[in-house]
């Protein structure tokens, strides 16, 4: 079974964009500085229209998580994570983590983590594994 | 606003309750709107406002004969109704409309004439749907979880903790002949169910199951000539967040938990330890835990240990959830009517595990994942 994949709008395509060329994309505001995502043209913070689109680090933290022992038939037959990371700039991400067993053991809050994009054919994915994995 | 001046004149649920094969989703709806009309002595066409979520208010108002010079089709998940409350209180105070039917009815568990229902997340293309469902979400247990590892770390909170609320609803529970689970649990029996998405076992996840509630509003000074004891609107609340759990603000709290709470209490004129009941939907075993935090009854960090204390329990001095809750009473999807219902049942004297003495009762509703939330506080005795 086919994964489930995003369909981009005209407001997010940069950021499938850069997934694609091995970049995670941020945007923060030029007036009030706040990097913010999931992607729009406007700072949810203060209202701006001037915000620019910037390549994060790809680090951050291992936030909150489940371990899903139903998963999806698109997604495998195995228990699996599904995680938010703390992004080092600030914003929250929902991902996989990835190369890593997929137990409370190996999967410990706040244990530093790197983004790992996975190509699915039109749209590739920003996973995150442990840091140096 | 003046909330004071509208009150709950009729409530039922359906004559049924669990697993009913023999009633569509709209049906579900009606059977519970007929069975709160019986209760206020109305019919159909005395009723002039409407309100409604999972059905259109257009199907609610067409299927029942009501003309309605009001509607509302509010719909952010389970708390909905709460919010129909409050807008039906406004609305009854602008003299939009006398006389309102708020309606739920959903077949969760036996899927007739069942349509779509809330469940967040949404196409490809939302935000949720390019941003979360990618990476498996399986609807709430999958979902609704994600930010609870976070907050158990942050208040220094164990999976017992959690295990606890699953195991103290279930004494509630044993009271009330409608519960669809009354066997007692132990935590021991909690933590060793089936994992469903850790750390989150089975009996910490709610019941899906069949049923509806209606509520009839109308202003306090028509309440007065109905058959039962009206039930006072003091406070009213309600917010909204995010439609995806990944990007709530602070995972150890809800933003529209405070919003909506505060609000609530605000507007009423009392605080928390004024009240005397509480019920907090709990479609997951977390929710009372940040419902308690959240609306002030316990500060960050002693939510629970207050529950663990007994607290809430039966006989304890926060009775919470005492109808059994979404994790042993019933859960149909949106829940939160059934919260609402048990509210009403214990201010009007007759709850299965009935509250001596229940002055004031405060409803609140999840909508989403930690998405909305509406908070009603009622009271027996007239402001």
């Amino acid at each position: 079974m086919d994964r489930v994949l995003p369909q981009p709008t005209p407001e997010t395509q940069h950021f499938w964009d850069g997934c694609k060329a091995g970049e995670l994309l941020l945007q923060r505001c030029t007036d009030c500085t706040k990097s913010y995502f999931p992607p729009r043209p406007f700072c949810p913070k203060c209202g701006s229209r001037k915000v620019e689109v910037y390549k994060a680090a790809g680090t951050g933290k291992l936030w909150s998580y489940v371990i899903n022992h139903r998963p999806r038939p698109d997604i495998g037959t195995e228990p699996h994570s599904i995680a938010v990371v703390m992004l080092d700039e600030g914003p929250q991400m929902m991902t996989n983590i990835v190369d890593c067993p997929q137990t409370p053991e190996a999967l410990q809050l706040d244990m530093p983590v790197e983004v790992k994009f996975q190509d699915f054919g039109q749209i590739t994915l920003p996973f995150f594994k442990p840091a140096g994995a | 606003m003046k909330q004071k001046t509208v009150a709950a004149v009729g409530a039922a649920e359906t004559t049924e309750l669990g697993k009913i094969t023999d009633m569509s989703v709209i049906q579900l709806h009606a059977d519970a709107a007929l069975n709160a009309l019986a209760d206020c002595g109305l019919k159909p066409s005395d009723i002039d406002g409407v309100a409604t979520a999972g059905l259109s208010p257009t199907e609610l108002a067409y299927y029942l004969g009501i003309t309605p010079t009001w509607a509302d089709g509010t719909s952010v998940g389970g708390c909905s109704f709460m919010l129909h409350v409050r807008h039906a209180a406004a609305a009854i105070n602008e003299g939009l409309c006398k006389t309102v039917l708020i309606t739920h009815g959903e077949s969760g568990r036996s899927r007739v004439g069942a349509g779509g229902g809330f469940r967040g997340g949404g196409g490809g293309s939302s935000l949720p749907g390019q941003f979360e469902a990618p990476y498996g979400p399986v609807g709430p247990p999958s979902m609704f979880t994600i930010p609870v590892l976070r907050y158990l770390k942050t208040r220094g909170y164990s999976i017992e903790d959690l295990a606890n609320v699953a195991v103290i609803q279930r004494e509630w529970a044993a009271k009330n002949p409608r519960a669809s689970m009354k066997d007692p649990i132990t935590v021991d029996d909690v933590m060793n169910a089936r994992m469903i998405a850790y750390p989150f076992t089975l009996l910490m996840c709610c019941l899906v199951t069949d049923g509806g509630g209606a509520i009839i509003l109308t202003s306090a000074e028509r309440a007065k000539d109905f058959p039962r004891k009206p039930v006072y609107v003091l406070g009213t609340g309600e917010s909204v967040e995010t439609p995806m759990v990944s990007q709530m603000e602070d995972f150890n709290s809800s933003k529209a938990f405070r919003v909506s709470g505060k609000k609530a209490f605000d507007e009423a004129g009392i605080r928390p330890a004024d009240v005397d009941h509480l019920m907090i939907y709990d479609a997951f075993a977390h929710l009372p835990l940040y419902g308690l935090e959240d609306l002030g009854f316990c500060k960050p960090g002693e939510a629970a240990g207050f529950i663990r204390e007994r607290n809430t329990a039966i006989g304890g001095k926060l009775p919470l959830n005492t109808n059994g809750g979404g994790l042993s009473y019933m859960h149909s999807g949106m829940y939160g009517m059934y919260a609402m219902q048990e509210s009403l049942r214990q201010l009007r004297g007759i709850a299965p595990a009935q509250v001596p003495g229940a002055k004031i009762s405060v409803s609140h509703g999840v909508g989403g994942m930690f998405g909305a939330s509406g908070t009603i506080i009622w009271s027996n005795e007239a402001p």
